[in-house]
């Protein structure tokens, strides 16, 4: 599970940071968002995509046992997280992202939200209730 | 406030003062935002007589409701502010990211006035607003200054930067952001650096109100839908705006040696498709815009290898035809030398192509270009005199004055090639066979720019021939387009893709909890549109019609070929164009605003004043 993204296609719009806050937060706030789009333009003239890949190597560093694994998905416990940034340091894809705001890592919810939405249809394969919603 | 940060960030750079205050009711219910609040701040603090390049006048960066929200291309900033280029009203936007950026730091608008001591730079990171030293930076390339910031700060920053065009005052300097999309109008970059501000640095991580999220997700969820399924948006994607230049070429639109001509010849080197095959690397949108019309390039001239955002149509008109270039991987270069400079293409083509003109009629020599073979298809004399115009040496202290100037100093002759409307270089559409789109040109509120008011299809679709009625649309346009600037939203989802109003009319109380129907709105653009006549009728006793008047060459010469060849428009049609056009405005056969007029768009104080200065009647 986990999103197989074809970044070189990336233009960098951000819409998927900013419906991921609002399907996620209620709230029009692309920094209170689980996917982050990094700017290379000016060496490589591309963007990256840093999202979550649910590869589960952030649970066993959590001294708190508040992240677990569910049908494929990597859940944070915002009841049991003290927000401590272990798991953060911890990330091989630098995918947990913190905001002043938030009292826990925010990350990837495996929602699909931006997927429907990205206009280049980029953000990969979800689960197969998606299908045929994709955009492009 | 739904819709807004709630706060206006005054910067004071001569003190070293940062302050903010709240947005205030009365303001967003007049103005709404973007070029609505640049338009009343410019006309309330910068005073009659002001030098553009002073302390007093006042650079205004303003967002809008719609920016930075889940809908398409909430994208644009509006940057305003006393123009050097045509000491009226100025202002240009931008997209890319910074709009929004500047709304979840908890601002609207920040006004700049007051200058410098010592080069500075503007860190905005949420609450903490700080003048910075920017000794580091002074001298180096819009683009470069943009790359350190982002490698000092973080790529979370959203940076708007000069190039040394707009530290030395060259009345076209843009401003730059987002590694090559430019505020490239009016000079806005010379008035940044008159202040001695380098670069704006923003970064803000609080979330927008909304009036009602739902609803907003509801309308957006339309509006992307039909963007998607729209089958133009794949040629957008894969062209951008690139695609338009063939089109206009057809038309008997673009704008060639100096507007001389409209069609281009050796246009199937310039075209967007050409472009995609040979000099495109990558695709790049302004914030949540499906369309991502930037188009990253890479391209090679003399043994250098650069990469660079465009070039895009204007560019291309710009540069490419009306200098008489012979690639689009050459205009691509140029597009570059420009980027880094800090030069507005629009202009800086019109000024290079005007300097190439007069040298082939011997208006100008070699001893007056400093050497320079100012031959049109030449890349190297673009080049060069780019470089001198950025460094104000030799003629290139001239030419950054504009095509205006310079054409004062080289005489008669050169005036009536002078592309120009109150001081303000040609986009690019040449209009002798479209009288609307002229006349849009002739009235713009900044000068000659396209985008208030774009209607060359008008012309197409009515008669190119005809003159009566073509004031009305134009009058339409110059309502609607520039709303779309207020608003803080891209307009081309609605021009080029047939997007509907109505879904922005609905937008519109879903985002603000504001009951303004979109004839409200309209009614509010029409009083900024007044605003910023008003301030050019305070700021000199003589303005009116005759600088509603276009170049000499537009109605003496007829179009020499292409497809309109043999076709004109005269100075009786541009009078009757201008005289039905101040009719429907509500202004004098002069083209001042009526005092009813700004009495019934409740501008008032304005009418007195203006009054009492005996501007008005």
């Amino acid at each position: 599970m986990g999103m197989d993204i074809d970044m070189l296609r990336c233009t960098g719009c951000k819409l998927c940071q900013i419906v991921c806050s609002v399907a996620n937060f209620g709230e029009n706030n692309p920094k209170k968002s689980g996917i982050r789009i990094v700017s290379r333009l000016f060496t490589e003239a591309r963007y990256d995509v840093i999202v979550c890949d649910h590869c589960g190597e952030c649970i066993d560093v959590c001294p708190f046992a508040a992240i677990s694994l569910d049908s494929g998905v990597v859940t944070i416990d915002p009841e049991l997280c003290t927000n401590c940034g272990i798991c953060i340091d911890a990330c091989p894809k630098g995918a947990l992202f913190t905001h002043p705001e938030v009292g826990h890592p925010i990350k990837c919810t495996l929602c699909g939200e931006c997927e429907r939405l990205c206009p280049r249809g980029i953000l990969g394969a979800l689960a197969a209730s998606t299908e045929g919603e994709v955009a492009d | 406030m739904y819709g807004y940060a709630g706060n206006i960030l005054r910067v004071d750079l001569s003190c070293s003062k940062v302050s903010h205050e709240p947005l205030t009711e009365e303001l967003v219910h007049n103005y709404i935002g973007g070029r609505g609040f640049g338009a009343y701040y410019v006309y309330k603090e910068v005073p009659p007589g002001a030098d553009p390049y002073g302390p007093a006048n006042k650079l205004v960066i303003a967002s809008g409701p719609f920016a930075g929200l889940l809908l398409p291309s909430g994208s644009k900033t509006s940057i305003s502010a006393k123009s050097p280029a045509t000491g009226i009203y100025g202002d240009s936007n931008v997209g890319g990211h910074l709009a929004g950026e500047l709304k979840y730091a908890g601002i609207d608008a920040v006004i700049v006035g007051g200058k410098a001591e010592a080069p500075s730079y503007l860190l905005i990171d949420d609450d903490k607003v700080e003048i910075r030293g920017a000794g580091h930076l002074w001298g180096l390339g819009a683009i470069k200054t943009e790359e350190v910031l982002k490698e000092e700060l973080g790529d979370e920053f959203q940076i708007a930067t000069i190039g040394p065009a707009g530290e030395k005052g060259v009345v076209f300097a843009c401003i730059n952001h987002d590694f090559g999309r430019q505020a490239g109008r009016c000079g806005m970059g010379a008035v940044m650096g008159s202040k001695n501000l380098k670069a704006v640095a923003v970064r803000g991580t609080r979330s927008v109100p909304v009036a009602d999220i739902d609803g907003l997700k509801d309308v957006s969820a339309v509006m992307f839908r039909e963007l998607m399924a729209n089958p133009a948006l794949k040629v957008w994607q894969d062209l951008g705006l690139a695609q338009v230049t063939t089109w206009a070429n057809s038309i008997g639109a673009l704008p060639t040696r100096n507007f001389r001509q409209n069609f281009y010849e050796a246009v199937n080197g310039l075209s967007g498709e050409l472009m995609k095959e040979t000099i495109v690397v990558g695709d790049k949108a302004c914030f949540a815009c499906p369309m991502a019309t930037g188009k990253l390039c890479k391209a090679s001239f003399r043994g250098k290898t650069v990469l660079v955002e465009g070039p895009e149509y204007e560019t291309t008109a710009l540069i490419g035809s009306n200098c008489a270039l012979g690639s689009i991987e050459e205009v691509a270069f140029a597009n570059y030398v420009c980027d880094e400079l800090g030069l507005d293409t629009i202009s800086a083509g019109n000024v290079v192509a005007f300097t190439m003109e007069c040298f082939e009629k011997g208006i100008i020599t070699k001893d007056d270009t400093g050497g320079i073979e100012a031959k049109f298809g030449s890349l190297d004399a673009f080049c060069e005199l780019a470089h001198k115009i950025a460094a104000r040496e030799g003629i290139g202290d001239l030419l950054a004055q504009g095509v205006a100037t310079a054409a004062e100093a080289w005489g008669e002759e050169s005036r009536r090639i002078a592309i120009h409307v109150k001081g303000l270089e040609w986009s690019g559409y040449e209009s002798r066979g479209a009288p609307s789109m002229m006349l849009a040109y002739m009235t713009c509120d900044i000068g000659a720019h396209h985008n208030r008011a774009w209607s060359v299809t008008h012309d197409i679709a009515v008669g190119r021939d005809v003159i009566k009625g073509k004031a009305a649309k134009v009058v339409e346009f110059q309502h609607v387009r520039p709303l779309f600037d207020c608003l803080g939203v891209c307009r081309l989802q609605w021009v080029e893709l047939g997007l509907p109003l109505e879904h922005y009319a609905r937008l519109y109380p879903v985002v603000t909890g504001r009951d303004d129907s979109w004839e409200d709105l309209l009614v509010k653009s029409e009083r900024i549109w007044n605003l910023t006549r008003a301030f050019a009728v305070r700021e000199r006793e003589d303005f009116g019609r005759k600088d509603d008047w276009p170049p000499g060459r537009f109605y003496e010469e007829p179009v020499p070929d292409g497809p309109l060849a043999g076709f004109g428009i005269t100075e009786q049609d541009l009078n009757t164009l201008l005289d039905e056009y101040y009719e429907l405005r509500g202004w004098d056969v002069n083209g001042r605003p009526k005092e009813e007029t700004l009495t019934r768009l409740g501008l008032e104080d304005v009418a007195t004043e203006l009054r009492e200065m005996g501007r008005i009647l």
